[in-house]
């Protein structure tokens, strides 16, 4: 319902030393139309001109710290409000390619009152200087 | 006299501009007050950042801001996460709490309505029974699409609240169970990925001719080689159902609140999809007393090509219902209370 928003392409920014980046962040919603606790949110699959990085690459913050998403799954305690960016940091050698790139996002969620996991997917062409 | 049938909105309506950043909560309820919808049916998990651990100063917060407006609560909808756990399913007594978790905050802001997720199970709810009629809360089970009025499923709830002789646990239909005619707004945007116009005109005539499902899902899939989109429209009849509005009668002893479902409103502010003038004189005529609040599910379908505009498409549906109202009370004359 909200798939087209859940990436924020300006937010987009390499990580770790200049001339070196480690990875890349870039700050995400819920695609959801209310909040929901960090461990009913299964996957953040990212992906670069359609490869997705490996899930121990990607870590979360809706504010309080970063965690894995091995550690979500028991994060019991803690929310992504509706509408509310989060970050994603993400490990990559490198960061984020310069130039013209697809960056894309599925959010993989478990909604307990549908049959299968909800889906969302966005994915933003970016002209990423560095 | 007090009208029967009163006006509100619910603020899911204007999921698109919250999420966006463009209304506040406090922003809808002002625009509610200016067109006269005073009922506030609200979604704490995306309306209260810090939900659920509200504070006494939040609640009066919110309290102040309603009634600041003219304005009243209707509705407090509730979720329930059974799969919270990825390893296992909440247990029975886990639902419960959780359940009476949202009576209590219910309970606090002052509202005497909760919408029941339709996936809850009667046995469940049949154990909060006694604490939400502690908290003096109507547990409506929202009857939405596919599920609708006469569904087994919807029967057992029923079923439960007559076994217990409660008035304190019912219903809550959603109006997206009487969908007479496909949504215009729907068949735009899956003509925009790709569907023919011609197998498009042949899935709405299809359901205008109230064929089941099934057959037209067939035709389109095999018959007609339907592409992705034109078989993805089809398939989305399973979810739309045109119940019967002549059992509202029937029913309307088991619900106190409606979400007034809606995808899109015409110009002359009249409804293409859900057949309001056909439900709202048998409410008129079922003396049925409680809040048509407004349910704006159209953002979705038109966000890929257009701004949204929750604010207009409330108002128009708004019209609609004070004239819809009007003439069925006119008809049939707004029963007065014994």
């Amino acid at each position: 319902m909200f798939d087209k928003y859940i990436i924020d392409p300006a937010t987009l920014r390499n990580t770790g030393p200049a001339e070196a980046p480690t990875g890349f962040a870039f700050e995400t919603r819920l695609g959801y139309y209310r909040g929901l606790g960090l461990s009913m949110v299964e996957e953040l699959n990212v992906g670069i001109d359609g490869e997705i990085l490996p899930r121990e690459a990607v870590r979360f913050d809706e504010g309080p710290g970063a965690l894995t998403l091995d550690e979500m799954e028991t994060a019991f305690d803690r929310r992504w409000a509706f509408g509310a960016p989060a970050t994603l940091y993400v490990e990559r050698a490198g960061g984020f390619p310069k130039g013209e790139h697809k960056l894309s996002l599925q959010q993989k969620l478990r909604i307990s009152y549908m049959p299968f996991p909800s889906f969302n997917n966005d994915e933003k062409v970016i002209n990423f200087a560095g | 006299m007090t009208a029967k049938i009163r006006r509100g909105v619910s603020l899911y309506s204007f999921q698109e501009e919250m999420f966006l950043g463009r209304m506040t909560v406090e922003d809808c309820v002002s625009f509610a007050a200016s067109i006269g919808a005073n009922g506030i049916e609200i979604l704490p998990e995306q309306n209260m950042p810090s939900f659920p651990d509200l504070t006494d100063a939040q609640v009066e917060e919110w309290k102040d801001m309603i009634a600041r407006h003219g304005c009243h609560f209707t509705a407090y909808d509730m979720f329930l996460d059974t799969k919270r756990r990825k390893d296992r399913l909440m247990s029975d007594d886990e639902q419960v709490e959780s359940i009476k978790r949202d009576l209590l905050l219910c309970n606090r802001l002052g509202i005497r309505n909760m919408r029941v997720l339709v996936f809850v199970r009667p046995d469940i709810l049949g154990r909060c029974v006694p604490y939400a009629e502690e908290m003096d809360v109507h547990m409506g089970v929202e009857v939405h699409a596919p599920w609708h009025l006469e569904h087994a499923w919807i029967l057992r709830t029923i079923e439960e609240a007559d076994r217990l002789n409660t008035k304190h646990l019912g219903i809550l239909p959603d109006m997206g169970i009487f969908m007479k005619h496909y949504p215009p707004a729907y068949r735009a945007r899956f003509e925009r990925q790709g569907a023919r116009p011609e197998v498009a005109q042949f899935i709405v005539d299809q359901h205008d001719a109230k064929i089941m499902c099934e057959y037209t899902i067939y035709e389109v899939a095999v018959k007609m080689g339907g592409n992705k989109a034109e078989i993805a429209m089809a398939e989305i009849l399973r979810h739309s159902p045109f119940a019967n509005p002549k059992r509202i009668g029937d029913y309307a002893p088991y619900f106190r609140h409606i979400q007034a479902k809606f995808y899109e409103m015409n110009e002359d502010c009249t409804d293409p999809s859900i057949a309001y003038d056909e439900v709202i004189p048998e409410l008129v005529k079922a003396g049925w007393e409680g809040t048509l609040s407004s349910e704006y599910e159209g953002n979705r379908w038109i966000q890929d090509v257009q701004e949204v505009d929750s604010r207009e498409q409330v108002r128009r549906q708004h019209v609609m219902f004070e004239r819809l109202i009007a003439d069925a009370e006119a008809k049939y004359g707004a029963k007065e209370q014994a």
